[in-house]
């Protein structure tokens, strides 16, 4: 493996996906191949390009989600490079754990669960103490203008900004070094797309690295140190 | 941190297989689970899930292969070599298994105290009282009232039942737990409540579980790792997540595409 300088986060390397479709004929859809960058302490990558091109299932495949065909993805954990392509799914959950948070389009409702608990959670599974927990997460909601009388309610009756909100907070609540973002403010007005642009910018500054998929033209022009245009990464069909 | 792959698994079975009448139920099935993982075995009926259930849990014997168990004690022991008298103890202490038929966990005729103090008495527990409190205690946890003590699980919804068949497992503080459809058979609503309680004690006390189920969702929301299975085989296994969002196997693309979505 060549040396990397300590900065270093995330390294993706001649990462390869398609689809097959067995339930269609085997219908093979190619998505990326070839995909190469790398994300350092502090850095906001954003992925660009038009819909279709495989921005979304790079940012899967970096979450473990999708399995990749090909390539290799090294995740800093700790103090090692793990190539999550190859991790066990015991490695794999402990570097969501620890290393790789995961903000999707929409909340995943948990029956009966309040909405301080979810988003407290990340932090109870990193090893935050309880109180600690809890106090990151009201912190969180309260940035991101949670009415406090729905922080005791699950999520389920609330609206769909309101439940973004929620899911934010969640991927914020952990110690993730890593924070991969789908759309976060997709469902946002002003103001709270400024409180998260605010929220990245502070984890920035402690070391946080960040990949990201922003359709918002103002959002992406502020948090992106760079953009990488995906469609340099099209799948060229194999023979 | 420890990492996973250099420790000793919990539960570990090679190469099971079990054939009734010569037609095969399992065939090579390997697997294994660390302390406070939750495993899911997933298929539709007739797929082998049950049998393999059974295997890893002991109450069914393999035709080939073998399951081991880190016991308490740290020793590594291979189940068919346990005395009868040591694989009672291991049910009745270090694992619990939850049923999908309350009725086949359950002393339907024993009060619910009753029914939680029995594992107790079994461990060699004799002071009434505390027995009572310790029994009350769980109930509490299972969201059973402590005036409902005395009722015997007749009186018991199918909900409540559940509920109380696993605070019958969990009051002696097992490892690892097997349970087979545990929210089977139960309204929706009453399942969304059983399946939260699970999820909280599973994560408190960092239980082990292996779970058969139907249910890809019940699957989703309360599992790591995910087994499919299909005419006794193994079709695919991997993160759960991983395997529900990107099944790579035509079978599991076929099961994940059939379920709909609420």
């Amino acid at each position: 493996m060549t040396a990397h300088p300590d900065t270093i986060a995330l390294v993706v390397e001649d990462l390869g996906k398609s689809f097959t479709l067995h339930m269609h004929g085997g219908t093979r859809l190619p998505v990326v191949s070839q995909v190469g960058f790398e994300v350092h302490a502090g850095e906001c990558v954003v992925l660009g390009g038009p819909s279709g091109a495989g921005k979304s299932s790079i940012l899967k495949m970096l979450y473990g989600n999708y399995l990749a065909g090909s390539g290799h993805i090294r995740v800093r954990h700790g103090r090692a490079l793990v190539d999550i392509v190859e991790a066990e799914p015991r490695a794999i959950l402990d570097i969501r754990r620890m290393t790789l948070g995961y903000v999707s389009q929409f909340l995943r409702v948990i029956p009966r669960v309040p909405a301080i608990e979810i988003v407290a959670e990340p932090a109870l599974a990193a090893g935050v103490e309880r109180t600690a927990a809890l106090e990151r997460a009201s912190g969180l909601l309260h940035a991101l203008n949670l009415p406090e009388r729905l922080w005791r309610l699950p999520p389920a009756t609330f609206s769909g900004g309101e439940q973004q909100r929620v899911n934010i907070a969640r991927g914020f609540a952990g110690e993730h070094s890593i924070l991969i973002l789908d759309e976060p403010t997709a469902s946002l007005d002003a103001v709270n797309r400024e409180a998260v642009i605010g929220l990245m910018a502070a984890r920035k500054a402690t070391g946080t690295a960040f990949v990201g998929i922003f359709h918002d033209e103002e959002v992406r022009a502020r948090v992106a140190d760079r953009i990488i245009d995906v469609s340099a990464f099209a799948a060229r069909e194999a023979a | 941190m420890i990492s996973g792959a250099s420790r000793t698994p919990l539960l570990s079975a090679r190469s099971l297989a079990k054939s009734y009448g010569g037609r095969p139920a399992c065939q090579q099935v390997s697997m294994s689970i660390d302390e406070g993982e939750v495993l899911a075995i997933v298929g539709e009926s007739g797929s082998g899930k049950s049998t393999l259930l059974n295997l890893l849990s002991g109450r069914l014997a393999p035709d080939t292969g073998e399951v081991r168990y880190r016991m308490r004690d740290g020793v590594e022991r291979d189940l068919a070599r346990l005395s009868e008298a040591e694989r009672r103890l291991l049910a009745r202490t270090d694992w619990g298994f939850v049923h999908q038929d309350a009725a086949l966990g359950l002393r339907m005729n024993v009060s619910a105290g009753g029914n939680i103090g029995e594992r107790l008495m079994a461990v060699g527990d004799r002071h009434y009282g505390q027995i009572r409190d310790t029994a009350a205690n769980w109930l509490t946890r299972v969201e059973i009232g402590i005036d409902r003590i005395d009722d015997k699980p007749t009186a018991y919804s199918g909900g409540m039942r559940q509920r109380l068949q696993i605070a019958r497992n969990l009051v002696t503080s097992p490892r690892l737990v097997f349970m087979d459809e545990p929210t089977g058979g139960l309204d929706v609503s009453v399942q969304a409540r059983l399946l939260d309680l699970i999820r909280g004690l599973v994560a408190d006390l960092g239980l082990a579980v292996v779970l058969v189920t139907h249910d890809l969702a019940v699957a989703r929301l309360l599992s790591h790792r995910i087994i499919v299975m299909k005419e006794g085989h193994v079709i695919e296994t991997g993160l759960t997540d991983r395997v529900l969002d990107d099944p790579q196997a035509p079978y599991t693309q076929l099961l994940v595409s059939s379920v709909l979505a609420a």
